[in-house]
């Protein structure tokens, strides 16, 4: 099966700033691990309180889903920059399963309900940009951002 | 990390204090639900004011915590939820319907005690050391 990506709007190339940080993700331990470290390092940067909490929330998301399919993966921090704004990327990658039918996976109703599914249109939400890469047999990355608000 | 439970009165008192891993949380699902049989328990608060992070896991816990402490006859309330958390849960697509909650811990009791009056199901009455019944109030009708 072909590499699927979903991009919302066009690739931004944002340049980092920072040497990213990675933090492998085993256990329900790591989840609460990476998703300290992203509040932090969105502290450091300036984002706002409601921000930390959707970034925390949106890394524990996926470092769940890491958990959850794959078992074992990588969650990555890093500070950017695009113009004048600053922002934090984080990028979760495993080389698990993959997922079969990322269109389906990202459809509201089958993702939430009743916490079955990967949680990832509301990840989405969270977000400024998000954006997937699976291919079945190899893994699932997924790549999400957030600016600070000027 | 361990959810510290408190008895009080017909009440168990759950204060999340740190932020949870799932082997916590479901270790503090299984400890409420126990306690509500060996304390005949008819209300349990779960207190998440120290919470700051409110992800899909942790709201199915609370959502099952409420349902399940519902089938063996004691009422859930969730209070502290703070005004982030809210907002997030919201944006996640997050719900903890059918779960009641209620601004705080002082809002919590007084949901509880108006619920689990004397005349309820089961025969022995409550003691009701938190003053006057507040027969009618709504959790988050204050001010």
């Amino acid at each position: 099966m072909l590499p699927v990506t979903m991009r919302d709007h066009p690739a931004p190339a944002p340049i980092p700033v920072a040497g990213a940080e990675r933090i492998p993700i085993r256990s329900d331990r790591d989840i609460l691990l990476a998703r300290q470290r992203g509040r932090d390092l969105g502290r450091s940067i300036g984002f706002v309180a409601t921000d930390l909490t959707l970034i925390a929330t949106a890394i524990s998301e996926l470092a769940r889903n890491i958990v959850l399919y794959a078992r074992e993966g990588v969650i990555e921090l890093c500070v950017v920059s695009e113009d004048s704004r600053r922002g934090l990327v984080v990028v979760a990658r495993d080389q698990g399963p993959g997922i079969a039918d990322i269109h389906r996976a990202m459809q509201d109703g089958y993702s939430t309900s009743g916490g079955l599914g990967l949680g990832l249109p509301g990840v989405k939400r969270l977000m400024d940009g998000f954006e997937i890469q699976s291919r079945t047999g190899h893994g699932t990355t997924v790549q999400i951002a957030k600016w600070i608000r000027a | 990390m361990d959810v510290p439970v408190l008895k009080q009165g017909p009440f168990l008192i759950a204060t999340v204090q740190s932020a949870l891993t799932d082997a916590d949380l479901a270790g503090m699902r299984r400890l409420l639900i126990e306690q509500v049989g060996k304390f005949r328990s008819r209300g349990v608060i779960v207190d998440v004011t120290a919470v700051d992070v409110m992800d899909s896991y942790a709201c199915r816990t609370l959502r099952d915590i409420s349902h399940i402490a519902g089938l063996r006859g004691a009422s859930t309330v969730i209070v502290g939820i703070h005004p982030e958390l809210a907002f997030t849960m919201v944006q996640l697509g997050l719900s903890l319907e059918g779960v009641a909650t209620a601004l705080d811990l002082e809002e919590g009791l007084a949901y509880l005690n108006a619920r689990t009056r004397p005349t309820a199901v089961r025969g022995n009455a409550p003691r009701n050391n938190a003053g006057p019944p507040r027969s009618g109030t709504h959790p988050r009708g204050r001010r």
